[in-house]
Formats: C-alpha cells, structure tokens, sequence
C-alpha cells in the first residue's frame, strides 16, 4: 500500500485528535499496518486551531510529522484557512458544510459534507460530530476496514454512550457513499 | 489481535518499561511534556502494591527516591529541564552513594522554563555534567517506542549492575507521539535485580567495599545492618574520610566503575554504515528523520549511513571511531547547538570532516533540513 498521510484540523473540543487516534489504533491493533501519530500541544490545542497527524503503512514510518497531506480534514474555518494550502496534489480534502466557506479550489479532490448538519438532525449531539467525521473519511479513503474502527469503539467508549458513536460512524459512511455513487 | 499489542504515546511505553523492569516506587512532580508518565504511574504503581508519591518538587522527588532505592526498592522519577536543574544537587549525592535509580528527562527547550511544548535535545550536556565534580554517570536515549522500552529496562538493569543514577534522555517528539509497542513476554528480556549482601545479622558489613568484580552487595536500608550513608567521601563502612588515598581511591572507583564498562553500557543501532562515504549520527527524535533521509536516498544512489547512538554517556569514543572513521563526511544530527557535535569531533581523527545538521528554534527537524546541510557540505549551495 502508499504510505497514507492524513491531517485533522479543527478546533480544540471538536474531538479531532480523539478521532485520529481511533483511526491510528484501528490500523496498529486490527490491521496489522503501521501507525503513527502526533498533534499540536500547548495554546494552539486549546482554542484555536488544532491539528493531528496521523501516518499508516505496511512499512516502517520514520519521519512521522505530515507536511503534505494525502488526506486533509478540516472543521473550522480557521483550520481550512491555515491548512488547505499544504494539501498534496491531487489528495482529498474533507469539510463540513456548516463550519467551513471555500476560498479557492484546490488541486485535490473536495468533499464538502453535511457532517455536523447530519448528526444534530439524526442524533441531536454534536459530542459524536467526529466519529461521524471519522466514519466519513474510512468510506472515502478505504484506508481500514469499518470493523476495525468499530472495534476500536467497543474497548474505547463507555457502554452507554456505544450505540450513538456507532449511529455516528455509520451516519458518516452514509454521506460518504452518496458521494461515491 | 494480542493483548501485549499497544498504540501508545512514548511517555505511557516509558511506564510499561519501567513497570517490565519492576518498578516497586515513583515520585516526582509533573512538568510538561513528561506529565504523562507521572499520570500513568499514579493509576499502575498501586495497582501492582507499589507506592506512587507526587512530592512538592523536583528536588524533593530526587531524594524520596534516593531513600527509597537505599530500602530496597526499584525506583525512578520523571521530569523536563527545569526539574532535572533541580535534582542536580540529589542527582551528585546518588552518585556519591551509589544509589541505584532510574531519572527521566523528556526534554524541552531552554534555558529555564524555555519552551515547555516544544522539542529540543538541549539537555545532552547537563545530563553529563549537570551536577559538579569528577564523576561518571550513564545517560541513555531512543527514537521509537520499542526502544523507549528497551530503553528503560536497560536503565533499571544498569542502575542495579553498577550501583549508579541512570539518565533517561527522551524528547517531546518521541514522548508524545503514538505509536505501536509490543510488549516482551515475561522473562523475554533480561532484568537484573538488587545484589544483596550476604553477611548476616550482628556480622560487620562493609557497604563500601567492592567486590573483586567491582560490584558492591547492598543491604536494605532500616534491615538488618546499621551503615552509614553520606555523600562526602566515605569509607568502606560509610563514614566520612579525607585521607588522600580514601579520597583518590573512591573517585577512580566512581569513575572507572563507569568508564571501565563502556563496551556494555554501548547501546547503538547501524545502517548501511559499510560502504557509507556520509555519515549521520544521530540519537532521539532526531534518528528518525535521519533514517528517512537515508532511506529514501539510498535507493537513489547516495552512499548514505546513519550510526544511532542509544547511550550518550559514557560517550562510546571507540564505537563512533571504528564505524566513521572512513567516512568522507559526518554530519552529527540532533537538536541543539552540538552538543554530541563536540564529542564527535573530539574522537575523530579528522575532526575537519564533522559537520553539524541541527534545529533550535522548537520545531522538530526535517529530513529536508539534513539533506540541505548536506547539499552545503558537498559545496552544492542549499
């Protein structure tokens, strides 16, 4: 497989380098591939913009910092206007619709999702707006398997809160496949 | 999937190596990016019967450890730059003692509180002569977590062997990123434990008397002997000397315990060092983006190598000679002004053919970074 490189941005509380360690610990524990992941610390974590970078491969990862994107996430505006520049040609940039205004079209595939619409609508909590984001990007990327994520689920989440962060996953693979169809 | 099977930060493989090696006592007071050790400990050690203590500094944390280990006990304390000035003064009288104990520096930049989120590799040369007066001491270091594993047991396995602190010398890059670790089974991975006397009750024990071997059998401390511990120089029974020869003879036994063994204490890793005309050494965080460049050049032609140091101090003279002294370049790689930059020029023949590759300004370094000192040094302009 290409070594995959992937950055989450948003804003802190939006759940982002949670949801980039889900996928990371999906990868290392269910698929066997290699992972590694990072993320901003200090003041820039809380507030303003966050980011998490997450590499997977069959191969061993040395240098593990992204500086161009295979798979760009953003949830805020602040995170889309600071990090879509960096995107790799002809890579995938995901945003939702409700937190994120296109300034220019980039060299990549641009996925503009409903993710925080849907959820309010479906499940009425914005606390899984990013597992439904993480939902969204396995069904576009393929990059592991949404059984593995799922079980990743199961040992990381309190029981009671299981079944509204598996409807959020599930939610986001649904944007996902209108898209792909 | 396996259960020794973890995706973790290198802080949280740190505590698994540590509670592998057996760990029994931790103090300390959290800092920034170390925090997460200390955090994990607090929830583990009691689990295991083993007494985790948050103390009120970092000096403080260096002594409850010193008395601990002298009971008996496996212990360690965890800190960044500013904690590790404070135990400083501790950090001597373990020395003098010879106190087995395990210290974990996840560096940050400085000097003073400097930058507490950030990576930097500054403290290379305070973990050797942080703390004042002739004397040795044992520093160690890795680039991922297996090794940051390994690592750590090693640490323990030295601290006991040679009755001395052992530095552990991490950085916020590798502290804080995630990444696999797979846990040794039981009994996978060599421990040594406290070698203890065998003198009995009532019988003179000599605490400062080595053995022909050097090593010197411990008794735990409120047991069943009375000694003296104290961090002027000592006799064989402890207590405070200035005879000449007491004084000369104690220091070379310091140093030489130390200095002596460098050949076991070496820890490195090599790649494609034989047929290699540019050298990178390099150690920590830094590797890693070392060992990206070389891999990706390597297959493009370049005859590229990287020497990864794992023990900085004692500097292994010899090892960095043999393997680079064919070289036509080294470039030492690390995150700060070179600091391990002077130790390589020092012990190489042709200090003229050592360069520098570094970062100061707290971001981690690139491959990019390297290849472009690399560019300068063939007279190729960045």
């Amino acid at each position: 497989m290409e070594m995959c490189r992937i950055v989450f941005s948003g804003s802190g509380g939006q759940g982002v380098v949670t949801a980039s360690i889900l996928l990371a610990e999906a990868a290392v524990l269910y698929e066997s591939l290699n992972a590694v992941q990072s993320q901003s610390y200090g003041p820039e974590a809380r507030g303003g913009s966050t980011r998490s970078d997450v590499i997977i491969s069959d191969s061993n990862i040395n240098y593990p910092k992204v500086i161009q994107p295979n798979v760009l996430v953003s949830l805020t505006q602040q995170a889309y206007d600071k990090f879509y520049p960096i995107i790799r040609p002809g890579g995938l940039l995901i945003t939702d619709t409700r937190f994120v205004k296109i300034r220019s079209k980039v060299d990549a595939q641009h996925q503009e999702l409903p993710m925080y619409q849907t959820v309010m609508d479906k499940i009425g909590k914005p606390i899984v707006f990013n597992i439904c984001m993480l939902g969204a990007v396995i069904a576009l990327t393929d990059i592991v398997k949404t059984e593995s994520v799922i079980k990743v689920l199961e040992s990381r989440i309190p029981s009671n809160f299981l079944e509204i962060n598996q409807n959020a996953l599930t939610l986001g693979i649904q944007l996902a496949e209108v898209i792909k169809r | 999937m396996s259960d020794n099977i973890k995706f973790l930060q290198g802080n949280e493989a740190c505590v698994e190596g540590a509670l592998y090696a057996g760990l029994e006592f931790f103090a300390g007071y959290p800092i920034t990016p170390s925090t997460e050790i200390a955090e994990l400990l607090a929830y583990r050690l009691p689990q295991r019967g083993g007494r985790f203590i948050q103390m009120e500094d970092e000096i403080a944390s260096m002594c409850a450890i010193i008395g601990a280990s002298l009971t008996g006990r496996k212990v360690m304390t965890a800190t960044s730059g500013p904690g590790f000035s404070l135990m400083q003064e501790a950090l001597g009288y373990a020395i003098m003692a010879e106190i087995p104990c395990v210290i974990v520096n996840v560096q940050r930049g400085g000097p003073s509180t400097g930058i507490p989120t950030h990576v930097s590799q500054g403290d290379v040369n305070q973990a050797r002569w942080g703390t004042h007066g002739d004397h040795a001491v044992v520093t160690l270091t890795a680039s991922n977590h297996q090794d940051v594993f390994a690592m750590t047991v090693e640490a323990f396995n030295i601290a006991e062997t040679y009755r001395t602190p052992v530095i552990l010398l991490f950085d916020e890059v590798v502290g804080h990123m995630r990444e696999q670790l797979v846990v040794p089974q039981e009994g996978e991975l060599a421990l040594v434990e406290r070698l203890r006397t065998a003198v009995k009750a009532g019988v003179d024990y000599h605490p400062y008397l080595p053995r022909e071997d050097g090593r010197l059998p411990m008794s735990d401390f409120g047991g069943i002997h009375r000694y003296n511990v104290t961090g002027l120089f000592h006799d064989m029974w402890g207590f405070p000397s200035d005879k000449p020869q007491v004084v000369h003879d104690l220091i070379r036994h310091l140093v030489d315990k130390i200095n002596n063994n460098v050949n076991q204490i070496t820890k490195y890793k090599s790649y494609y060092l034989d047929d290699a005309e540019f050298i990178l050494i390099s150690y920590g965080a830094s590797a890693r983006s070392a060992l990206h460049l070389v891999e990706y050049l390597r297959p493009r032609g370049e005859r590229i190598g990287l020497l990864e140091l794992q023990t900085l101090w004692p500097f292994p003279d010899y090892l960095v000679r043999e393997k680079c002294g064919h070289a036509k370049y080294v470039i030492v790689v690390e995150m700060n002004m070179g600091q391990i930059l002077q130790e390589v020029r020092r012990v190489m023949d042709q200090p003229q053919k050592v360069f520098l590759a570094n970062r100061i300004d707290g971001v981690f370094i690139t491959p990019m970074d390297i290849r472009n000192i690399m560019r300068v040094v063939q007279g190729k302009g960045v």
